[in-house]
């Protein structure tokens, strides 16, 4: 008997006017657009029309930089960008089943703030919100705050102890931030409301709950001032390429993106994610490992590979990038996504070279030959993004048993 | 000359006034409540909904507060959501300067700038109590003078860093390969006694150059600072007598400013209830404050001027005979007007106790009689004619109407009372801008006089 194959998902990542430089010069680009509500809303009800589970949104606190470590002074390349949760937000209620991963910086920001962005994410969207919190280690971005010394990163440094301490660091405030998202979402039981005329509460306070959480970057008291989201707890996402990210995703995390080089390099990496979900005693609960992949989409090969020429040529530089570049067609991508699904991760998330062109490819050829190969579901099965990836709504942690 | 009214409406909050116990009331945080609210607000052509802000739950006796509505979205987002819903109708948002960094909040509201097409709005406001930063890292308390201090230069930040864009920079050329137009678009450098930073802002200028500024304050610093910087007031004075003394008092310092009187809205909140017959409402009303003021509440009330816990108090029988517990430490937290209690208890306990005597009331009565009666009570042609006549008195530019059932209460404003105004040609009947600086008739903003706007802040 033939195993019916297990389901995949498949996220897009939208960045700008796609993830290569040169993306914005293409003939069907939109670049005076990408500041507006009608270029998002369109990307979206796209990705929505390809019954994708989720996009997500890249953000950060500073300008975009072609250099990991400062800022560059280019004009040849995007710049500018909007708040990746207040896009979210605006597109959200006008769509009905994809889901919304913006990303937000935990260096900097207020988990206070964040948890009741996305509690808020999650009631405007019917439960489809979740969030992808990533670090920030730049040092133009440190000063954006000017509140924390942060030791810059130097390029030449990466590999000394003081500078694996700081990334450490970096990733442990992530984990308490994240935490603390986690515990104002639940701060709220799910029933507080009860407007209880004869005795004229509103609320059952004795189901709000304090989170009292003191950590060594911040302490947060709690309450939130949000009610418990429809989720119950929003999807929490991380992005990682070593072994400290890999914690992070494994301890905290719903859904990892991880950047393999191949099939073997994707075992190792979903092996090595589960062993920290066993230690942090969290191997029985769901933490879906998607790879990232950048993709190039044509017709043909040939075609794939004349257009990443034409982009390279145009940027002046060859096209590199943390995550593997596939370039080719949908069903040399469909081959490449079941190979890796087969290595132990449930899902990918899509870097769409050029927008709108390789998202079009995404949902009018990658798609349909999932389908065709019964990996990809034929409508949304689930109202909410837990819902689409197979989690249920899980338990309030406050809530006595 | 004729004035123009301004019309606003806020979304009921969490105080008394909101009367969650009617049968109509429906939910303070799922977005049809809000979509509802915003939609009716935008078929009354109004200029802008508000929404305030709390950052942390109140307490009473230690306690969460609990008779009162609890819990709202954020600010920003249920904002940015709403203009995917509406087409016209300004976005304004409370949010602290106390409890954020001016890169985040900028680049926020530049975002929903962009994304609403020119339609925001920001409410400045500070906070300074430890009980609300025991929620954030940047905790901690602020002494008085130093909050306004550091609002106002939190301000001139944020303004620098919507400058940093002159609006030119983008040039997306696909031909000749140019994004932008120079090399280091959005670079700032600011430093003062509360913010040392440095670099590029990340979001290009946005449709209306920043959002509209709105400041709350009362005091003569809180004062001063909107004459300087603001762009509309939201105030507390909605009658004819108080609402003129403010409205001189805030006009006419805006010369010193450099400013004119065009260029700063007065804007009081205002409650309202409405009737067939100025008699009916007048009845509708009294059943609203007695809602408002239930018994559990009027004894919350009470504990919150006497300052002490009074269980098994009897709100139907006459006030406490002694004295308030005058203190530093009161026993309700998180709630702006019990400082008013807090100036001189004593003396107002006694002005409570005159009026109990005066009209044979009881402790829940007298609560009754001294909060939250309605500004405007009558039939719509008797509060849209008294709305006129403040506005043409300059008692204000107009009124932010908070209705007292959400989200339906503000319908019977739109529905009755708008049509009038429009019929007498003091409020627009269709919108004629995209913008809401368009809606209140402020001019656009060109860089340079912003940059005018950012130096008078930095100066005090």
């Amino acid at each position: 008997m033939v195993p019916t194959p297990a389901p995949l998902h498949l996220a897009v990542a939208l960045d700008g006017a796609g993830w290569h430089p040169a993306a914005w010069r293409e003939p069907d680009a939109q670049p005076q657009r990408l500041f507006t509500a009608g270029y998002w809303t369109e990307l979206a009800r796209h990705a929505e029309r390809g019954l994708l589970d989720f996009l997500t949104i890249e953000d950060g606190l500073d300008l975009q930089s072609d250099d990991r470590f400062q800022a560059d002074s280019r004009t040849d390349r995007v710049r500018g960008r909007l708040d990746a949760v207040l896009i979210a937000a605006r597109v959200a209620p006008v769509t009905r089943h994809i889901g919304f991963v913006p990303t937000a910086i935990t260096t900097h920001t207020e988990p206070f703030h964040l948890s009741k962005a996305i509690a808020t994410l999650d009631y405007v969207s019917a439960g489809r919100a979740g969030i992808r919190v990533q670090v920030a280690a730049r040092a133009g971005t440190t000063a954006h705050f000017g509140r924390r010394e942060i030791l810059p990163l130097e390029p030449d440094r990466l590999g000394d102890p003081d500078t694996r301490r700081l990334i450490a660091d970096h990733f442990d405030e992530a984990a308490d931030y994240v935490e603390v998202l986690r515990r104002l979402w639940d701060s709220w039981e799910d029933n507080a409301e009860i407007r209880d005329v004869a005795t004229g509460r509103f609320i059952d306070r004795d189901k709000l709950h304090y989170i009292d959480f003191e950590g060594r970057w911040f302490s947060v008291k709690g309450p939130s001032i949000s009610p418990r989201p429809p989720q119950g707890q929003p999807i929490i996402a991380a992005l990682g390429h070593a072994s400290v990210p890999y914690q992070l995703i494994a301890r905290s995390a719903d859904v990892g993106f991880v950047t393999p080089r191949d099939a073997a390099h994707a075992a190792e990496i979903v092996a090595e994610i589960r062993t920290e979900q066993a230690r942090a005693g969290r191997a029985g609960m769901t933490v879906h490992v998607f790879g990232d992949l950048v993709v190039f989409l044509d017709e043909t090969k040939a075609a794939a590979v004349a257009r990443r020429q034409r982009l390279d040529e145009r940027a002046g530089t060859e096209y590199h990038s943390d995550a593997h570049i596939f370039t080719g067609t949908a069903i040399g991508l469909a081959d490449l996504l079941q190979e890796w699904q087969a290595a132990g991760l449930s899902g990918f998330r899509l870097r769409p070279a050029a927008l709108p062109h390789d998202l079009t490819q995404l949902t009018e050829r990658l798609v349909p030959e999932l389908r065709r190969r019964c990996l990809f579901r034929a409508r949304y099965e689930a109202d909410t993004l837990r819902g689409l990836l197979g989690l249920g709504r899980p338990a309030n942690r406050y809530a006595a048993a | 000359m004729t004035k123009q009214i301004h019309l606003a409406a806020h979304f009921p909050g969490v105080n008394n006034t909101t009367v969650w116990s009617d049968p109509a009331a429906g939910s303070h945080i799922e977005f049809d409540s809000f979509r509802q609210f915003a939609q009716t607000a935008e078929r009354g052509r109004l200029d802008f909904l508000f929404l305030a802000e709390g950052l942390r739950l109140r307490e009473q006796n230690g306690l969460i507060y609990d008779l009162d509505v609890v819990g709202r979205p954020d600010t920003f987002t249920v904002l940015a959501a709403l203009a995917a819903v509406t087409e016209h109708i300004g976005l304004t948002g409370t949010i602290n300067s106390t409890f954020n960094e001016p890169y985040e909040v900028a680049r926020q509201f530049a975002s929903l700038d962009h994304l609403s097409g020119g339609r925001s709005a920001w409410n400045v406001v500070t906070s300074w109590d430890a009980f609300t930063g025991e929620n954030f890292r940047r905790g901690g308390y602020l002494a008085q003078g130093d909050r306004y201090e550091r609002a106002r230069t939190f301000l001139a930040t944020a303004l620098e860093l919507w400058d940093s864009w002159r609006g030119d920079e983008i040039l997306a050329d696909s031909g000749t390969g140019q994004f932008l137009a120079t090399a280091a678009p959005g670079t700032f450098r600011h430093r003062d006694a509360f913010f040392d930073i440095a670099g590029q802002f990340n979001v290009p200028r946005s449709p209306q150059g920043r959002p509209v500024i709105f400041q709350a304050g009362d005091s003569d610093e809180g004062r001063d600072f909107a004459a300087a910087s603001a762009d509309a007031i939201f105030s507390r004075y909605s009658t004819l007598e108080a609402g003129q003394a403010f409205y001189a008092d805030v006009k006419g310092r805006l010369p010193r400013f450099g400013r004119t009187r065009g260029e700063l809205l007065i804007l009081p909140a205002a409650t309202f209830v409405l009737g067939d017959t100025n008699a009916e409402a007048a009845e509708i009303a009294r059943d609203v404050r007695r809602a408002q003021v239930s018994p559990q509440t009027a004894l919350m009330f009470i504990e919150q001027l006497w300052n002490t816990e009074l269980s098994g108090f009897d709100v139907d029988g006459p006030l406490p005979s002694f004295d308030p517990v005058v203190s530093d430490t009161l026993i309700s937290q998180g709630r702006a007007s019990v400082r008013q209690f807090a100036k001189d208890p004593v003396a107002l306990a006694a002005e409570w106790r005159g009026r109990a005597e005066a009209g044979n009331l009881s402790a829940r009565e007298v609560v009754i009689e001294v909060t939250g009666r309605q500004s405007f009570v009558g039939s719509a042609e008797t509060v849209a004619t008294t709305i006129n006549e403040l506005v043409q008195a300059d008692a204000a530019d107009g009124y932010i109407m908070v209705p007292h059932i959400t989200p339906g209460g503000l319908a019977p404003f739109v529905d009755q009372v708008v049509p009038l105004l429009q019929e007498r040609g003091v409020f627009r009947a269709d919108y004629t801008g995209t913008t809401l600086r368009d809606h209140l008739g402020l001019a656009p903003l060109r860089r340079a006089e912003q940059t005018t706007a950012a130096r008078a802040v930095a100066a005090g």
